[in-house]
């Protein structure tokens, strides 16, 4: 493969057989539309100037990488940095993609944003950017996630944005997903719909991925500075995959680097219950886009599980389909359990409450590291704090506030 | 010469206009398609569209979603809608069926199988709603080889630089979706309708049907005055849903009827 001449996607948004433009006829000039204005605004160094300032200024950008020395020792083997994602504003690396497309939002003259959410960390983000540039804000969740995540959807209230519970299918982010795609193709002329991961029609794959790809970007000169060296693999886990996307993007030409996603086993891969399409699922078309989906003998997408609602997605961004076809990157799965002790691993070695999400990337640094030697170098992409799942990690120990 | 283009040439020398209803296959429960689809022919359908389910119906609204996830509940797969055409195929060798649906149920069974036994099953049209030109030249190419015309959509939104693409892939007819926004929602602006379909029409030599938004017998004869095709579908499928228990074909028929009679009246007139 020619990874140092990677230059995904091609004009219609197709990663190898993976991604394009999936959507009803009704969606495709507003796509149109956002591909010329992101095309236009890339090549403009005022626009390049502001984003790099609101996340410098506004995110706290850089954000620091961290040895995570205790914990290494103590697992005994390879060292792990930490990429801290989770000291952004807001707590997550969804704010970074957040600006992005708020700022191109304001150029297209768009006065309505609207966002789908698993988690809650993207509609946080999308509702912290909306305040931030006067715009009107209405992000759906699944109502499932809505009585797993309270905490953010009063944040997003406070922030101003209207949150609807979606009650359909079930009642998670893909639904969420298929009722902001609703409301766009309703509004087309006044709203935007801020994507939050590295799925769904070009260019929002293309999009995201350029927005997050500062946190690998940032990576090359710390790691340099660091430790002297690039990591000897990157770690980071995928639901949609945007996270991994921005860790993994400037890392792909370093092809003695090796990238790894982890997917969410849930119960584990045989009990059906989990999330990891890389891992267990098939190629399909749904959310705009060709890639791996959890799906049914007749094409049906199934009901994903994970511990995590910001990973418990039946599909993945087209990148990460080809990355893996390709053998460019490797995808690894982790159960509840396993990303449940890194989580208290973290919190009682490194003072570091991290997302459970992020738990997952961090449970795979665990399993990896004891079988590696001291002088081997791991990255893992501390995507989120875990302030936000305080409840979850309190109901599963049996523990009520 | 298909059944979807003997259709419309023998309506054209009657100077009348093609009805399409539109049902979920397995809505509200597999027993139902084969009565239903017999009750929309007695109430004057020329063309019968056939929603197959799918978990994630983007395009539509809530009501045809409903429909999608009342069939799921009863494991209605590709195979099973299938089944239903060839059954009503030994009961009505004429009324053209098309397909509609989401490209994931179709890619699950396998393209070449799927227009194999497609054609077997007697079906003449497929829409399948996620797949815009740019990503089907290889859907058109396979169901143009077995005799069923690929249907293609456009939109009030759709640049004219569109229409090539759709004539050239497309076949049977187009289905103008005639407003901004999902299956079921808001109103028709009629005007922009009849503004766009003359030059539609043009382009794509191809008769074209006007859907989304028609929701009774005075807006069905207004569209039928500029249009080739009227396409009802949230309308009927809320009939369904609310018709008591062993209702619902004679209630469908009826709402038929009313239109067919309103569209024909105006022909005359």
């Amino acid at each position: 493969m020619q990874v140092n001449e990677y230059n995904m996607p091609d004009d219609r948004g197709h990663f190898g057989k993976y991604g394009g433009i999936f959507v009803a006829e009704t969606l495709i000039p507003a796509l149109a539309e956002l591909n010329a204005a992101y095309e236009q605004a890339q090549k403009d160094p005022e626009f390049r100037a502001e984003f790099e300032d609101e996340l410098e200024h506004y995110v706290g950008r850089p954000s620091p990488i961290y040895h995570a020395k205790r914990w290494s020792q103590l697992l005994g083997g390879a060292q792990i940095y930490l990429k801290r994602e989770d000291l952004n504003h807001t707590g997550a690396h969804k704010i970074n993609n957040c600006i992005g497309q708020a700022l191109l939002a304001r150029r297209m003259g768009k006065p309505r944003v609207i966002a789908e959410t698993g988690a809650g960390q993207h509609g946080v983000a999308t509702a912290t950017v909306a305040a931030r540039y006067g715009m009107d804000c209405v992000v759906y969740m699944g109502s499932e996630d809505i009585r797993r995540q309270a905490a953010n959807v009063y944040r997003m209230k406070l922030l101003g944005a209207k949150v609807v519970p979606v009650e359909s299918g079930s009642k998670t982010l893909k639904d969420a997903l298929n009722e902001a795609m609703r409301d766009w193709v309703t509004n087309i002329a006044d709203t935007f719909y801020i994507i939050g991961t590295v799925a769904g029609p070009h260019p929002y794959p293309m999009m995201v991925r350029d927005f997050q790809a500062v946190i690998g970007r940032e990576c090359l000169g710390q790691m340099s500075a660091l430790a002297g060296r690039q990591p000897d693999q990157v770690i980071a886990c995928v639901g949609g995959g945007s996270n991994a996307m921005g860790i993994f993007y400037d890392y792909i030409p370093h092809t003695d680097v090796k990238l790894v996603g982890v997917e969410a086993a849930g119960h584990g891969i045989e009990s059906g219950k989990h999330a990891a399409s890389l891992t267990a699922g098939r190629p399909g078309v749904l959310h705009g886009n060709r890639t791996y989906l959890l799906q049914d003998a007749n094409g049906q997408i199934i009901e994903t599980h994970s511990i995590s609602a910001g990973l418990d997605y039946p599909g993945v961004g087209p990148e990460h389909a080809w990355l893996k076809d390709s053998g460019r990157a490797e995808y690894v799965t982790v159960t509840d359990d396993e990303a449940l002790a890194a989580f208290h691993d973290l919190c009682g070695y490194e003072g570091i409450i991290p997302a459970l999400e992020s738990s997952h990337a961090l449970a795979y640094a665990k399993r990896l590291a004891p079988t590696l030697a001291q002088d081997r170098i791991l990255l893992v992409n501390l995507s989120g704090r875990g302030d936000k799942d305080m409840h979850t990690v309190a109901e599963k120990s049996g523990i009520q506030f | 010469m298909s059944r979807i283009a003997a259709k419309f040439s023998a309506l054209q020398s009657q100077n009348r206009k093609a009805l399409i209803p539109f049902i979920t296959a397995g809505d509200p429960e597999p027993g139902q398609t084969l009565p239903l689809m017999r009750a929309l022919v007695a109430g004057g359908a020329d063309i019968i569209e056939l929603g197959v389910p799918f978990s994630d119906p983007m395009a539509d609204g809530p009501t045809i979603q409903r429909a999608s996830e009342r069939a799921l509940a009863y494991g209605v797969s590709l195979r099973i809608v299938l089944g239903m055409v060839h059954e009503f195929r030994k009961v009505d060798a004429t009324t053209p069926v098309v397909l509609m649906g989401y490209a994931n149920p179709v890619e699950a069974y396998g393209l070449e199988n799927f227009a194999r036994d497609a054609q077997a099953a007697g079906v003449d049209g497929v829409l399948i709603v996620d797949y815009p030109p740019e990503e089907c030249a290889e859907f058109s190419r396979v169901m143009k080889a077995v005799g069923i015309d690929p249907i293609f959509l456009l939109a009030p939104t759709s640049v004219e630089a569109r229409f090539a693409d759709v004539a050239q892939l497309g076949s049977g007819y187009i289905y103008y979706v005639s407003l901004k926004g999902v299956t079921g929602s808001a109103t028709i602006d009629l005007d922009e309708v009849a503004r766009r379909i003359p030059a539609i029409r043009a382009q794509v030599g191809m008769p074209v049907g006007v859907g989304f938004g028609i929701r009774d017998a005075v807006s069905a004869a207004r569209i039928a005055s500029v249009a080739d095709a009227v396409v009802i579908g949230s309308k009927i499928i809320e009939t369904i849903e609310q018709a008591p228990a062993g209702t619902a074909p004679a209630l469908v028929t009826a709402f038929l009827r009313e239109v067919r009679a309103a569209m024909d009246k105006r022909e005359q007139a």
